[in-house]
């Protein structure tokens, strides 16, 4: 009884911290995502249940094959034909409705308008045909009805807003006559023409120089605030989702491991993939003081067809016992931290009431 | 000569020691042809009159921003590429000049590991034939000592006997990364290239890398010059740093010291746009404006002028030197003792 009490007060406290539940711009429940391949099916995305709050960044970190595209992809219908499609759970989109039952003709009103993307390749995501302010002004048309000037108005406006020096005339560029970092910045004034509720980044970096990456993420975290719009930030790089996010999730092998904000994750990680990740970083700090061996994480990402059985990190687990692999751990919220809204899917971090 | 040179008076200590391998006044020029006789115009300033000195068993890091010719001097010193001027010492002996023959028993002692698993192995290869034919190349004719020898390179990379038969395709990125650097260690080289070895490697599998690097760094005494952009991964691996931008070397220290003091506003801004994986740290960034210009048209005098923001008008005039501003901490910047 005491117990119980105990729980619900932190239930309570859970939602004060994660904040108001009104605020939640994107609900995910335990989405399935499956892709149909020649040797068999792979469940690339394998019950994923997260929320976005307005104005927040969640960031999603995991290695390739992880299962972190196929999510983004999923929520914005976009997954590969006719291979993919989702097998389950529930997407709901504020004031829209459940995304996973979505035609493709509703999810075409909601893309650009509700919810936009942007993606690792900046030169491989514009076509290389049609000058940039053309594949603007083709975004403004398609969700609002304005004319020729009015149109090219308001991509210039944009242009304007993502730092693109001499809008005008660089309204009439193609895309390989713009750098790397500019053809990002095209992309996101395209992804925030129709202000959308949510801008969803594949590794919105990766492609680019360091000195670039500083411009684009100070310009993603200006724009959310301006515009108002959340972000899901997926990204591999632990430092981009120091520096962005608020809450994060690890994925490994299609499902989450690991879910905290992001100070909880990087000063007490609880997963061991978690925590072998943190870990193999080479930091600057690490080379004075002379040369000092990498931690790794011994052996490959095992294959989405093949996984083991139990938990899913078991064949890399510096801590594995006989339990992990027997059976899949759940995630869920371990004792010592409660409050904070965390999750971990690791026997090692089990609730003791839950031992039964 | 040796003034020309940051590394002579670098390595004062041990005087008695040559280089392993010293470099003077590297260029190397694209010509760009255009117009009805196909007249060279302009030339691509990949390499623009670089020198610098790797020692027997040292690490030098070599790191900068795409464009910035990292990847074409990396390519020039293995000879992949001709030099358009200046020399390669490799143990006293000019190599830039070698005709193919002549350069033979070098290729043996300068190998280079790609940066792509994927596009540098030959995909109708299999691993054992791959790790066979520099060996078949380089003269081990008796086919047992051939197989056995690629049988102990598997093993000193971390692969399997059983990967002997396998093609490509069937490794992940990690072991293939592997596998190209079994192929630049079976003729036991002196100096290995390692041009951006882990770019294209996930974080759990680039630390499996690294170590194994340093590994064989220790067991066979290699040197390596290590090319990445990633400044972290070009500190923890790295005895010392150059930092390259628009085909110069515009600041070389060993790497502690250049983590700890930090002169050319280049590297400062390269260091503050380093993500640090930590929140809790709220970073003074130095973000700079605009983009790497072209090497094509580089900017007059100091090629930093354009994005610096120390720059004054004789810095788009003249160009600065490499001078060596402490000991062994070499800076190319003519307002160095204004800003520090």
């Amino acid at each position: 009884m005491g117990k119980l009490t105990i729980a619900a007060v932190a239930e309570i406290s859970d939602n004060q911290h994660v904040g108001n539940p009104s605020d939640v711009v994107l609900r995910i429940e335990g989405l399935r995502t499956e892709l149909r391949v020649e040797q068999g099916v792979i469940k690339a995305v394998d019950d994923v249940s997260f929320t976005l709050h307005r104005g927040d960044t969640l960031g999603i970190v995991g290695e390739s094959g992880c299962g972190k595209s196929m999510t983004a992809l999923s929520i914005m219908g976009l997954l590969p034909r006719p291979i993919g499609k989702i097998a389950g759970g529930s997407i709901e989109l504020e004031g829209v409705g459940n995304l996973a039952d979505f035609s493709d003709k509703q999810m075409r009103d909601v893309r650009g308008n509700q919810m936009s993307m942007i993606f690792q390749e900046p030169m491989t995501s514009l076509n290389p045909v049609f000058t940039v302010g053309y594949q603007i002004c083709e975004a403004i048309n398609i969700h609002h009805r304005l004319s020729k000037t009015a149109a090219k108005a308001r991509a210039i406006e944009m242009l304007e807003l993502v730092g693109i020096p001499v809008p005008v005339s660089r309204f009439d560029n193609y895309p390989h006559q713009l750098s790397g970092g500019m053809r990002q910045r095209i992309m996101i004034a395209m992804a925030l023409v129709g202000r959308p509720k949510i801008m969803l980044a594949d590794e919105p970096t990766t492609a680019l120089d360091v000195t670039i990456q500083a411009q684009i993420l100070k310009l993603m975290n200006t724009l959310k605030s301006e515009i108002g719009t959340s972000i899901l930030l997926i990204t591999h790089d632990l430092g981009v989702i120091a520096k962005m996010a608020k809450r994060v999730l690890v994925m490994y092998a299609g499902v989450v491991v690991e879910e905290a904000d992001v100070r909880d994750l990087f000063a007490k990680p609880m997963h061991p993939y978690t925590v072998g990740l943190l870990q193999s970083i080479p930091t600057a700090e690490h080379a004075i003081g002379g040369r000092r061996r990498l931690h790794s994480i011994r052996g490959v990402v095992p294959s989405m067809l093949a996984l083991p059985r139990g938990c899913r990190f078991c064949d890399r687990c510096p801590d594995v016992h006989e339990r992990c692999h027997q059976s899949e751990p759940p995630l869920i919220s371990p004792d010592s931290d409660r409050r904070s809204g965390r999750k971990v899917r690791c026997w090692l971090h089990e609730a003791p009431q839950n031992h039964g | 000569m040796a003034d020309s040179n940051p590394n002579i008076t670098a390595n004062d200590a041990t005087p008695t020691i040559a280089p392993l391998l010293e470099v003077r006044g590297l260029k190397r020029h694209f010509p760009l042809k255009s117009g009805l006789f196909q007249q060279q115009k302009q030339a691509v300033l990949a390499v623009d009159g670089v020198d610098l000195t790797i020692n027997s068993g040292e690490t030098l890091g070599l790191v900068g921003e795409s464009g910035c010719g990292k990847s074409t001097l990396g390519r020039v010193i293995v000879r992949l590429d001709e030099p358009t001027a200046g020399e390669i010492l490799f143990e006293g002996t000019d190599i830039a000049t070698l005709n193919d023959e002549q350069l033979q028993p070098f290729r043996r002692q300068i190998q280079i590991v790609f940066q792509n698993p994927f596009s540098s192995l030959n995909p109708r290869l299999t691993a054992g034939n791959m790790l066979n034919e520099p060996l078949k190349l380089h003269g081990i004719r008796n086919k047992d000592a051939r197989h056995k020898r690629v049988y102990e390179l598997l093993d000193l990379v971390g692969l399997q006997a059983e990967h002997y038969h396998r093609y490509p395709h069937e490794f992940s990125g990690g072991q293939r990364q592997r596998l190209g650097i079994a192929r630049a260690l079976a003729l036991n080289p002196k100096l290995i290239v390692c041009d951006e070895p882990v770019s294209a490697l996930d974080v759990s599998i680039q630390s499996q890398i690294l170590n194994l690097l340093q590994d064989l760094q220790d067991d066979f005494g290699l040197s390596y010059l290590f090319i990445s952009h990633d400044l972290s991964v070009v500190e923890h691996m790295s005895d010392r740093v150059a930092v390259m931008y628009l085909g110069r070397i515009v600041e070389l220290a060993s790497a502690a010291d250049l983590y700890k003091n930090t002169y050319h506003p280049y590297t400062r801004a390269l260091m503050s746009a380093l993500l640090v994986p930590d929140p809790t740290i709220e970073s003074t960034e130095i973000i700079l404006e605009g983009n790497v210009p072209s090497p094509v048209d580089p900017p007059p005098g100091c090629h930093f002028t354009t994005r610096c923001p120390f720059a004054t008008e004789t810095c788009s005039t003249t160009t600065p030197q490499l001078k060596e501003h402490e000991p062994g901490h070499w800076v190319r910047c003519s307002r160095i003792d204004d800003i520090s």
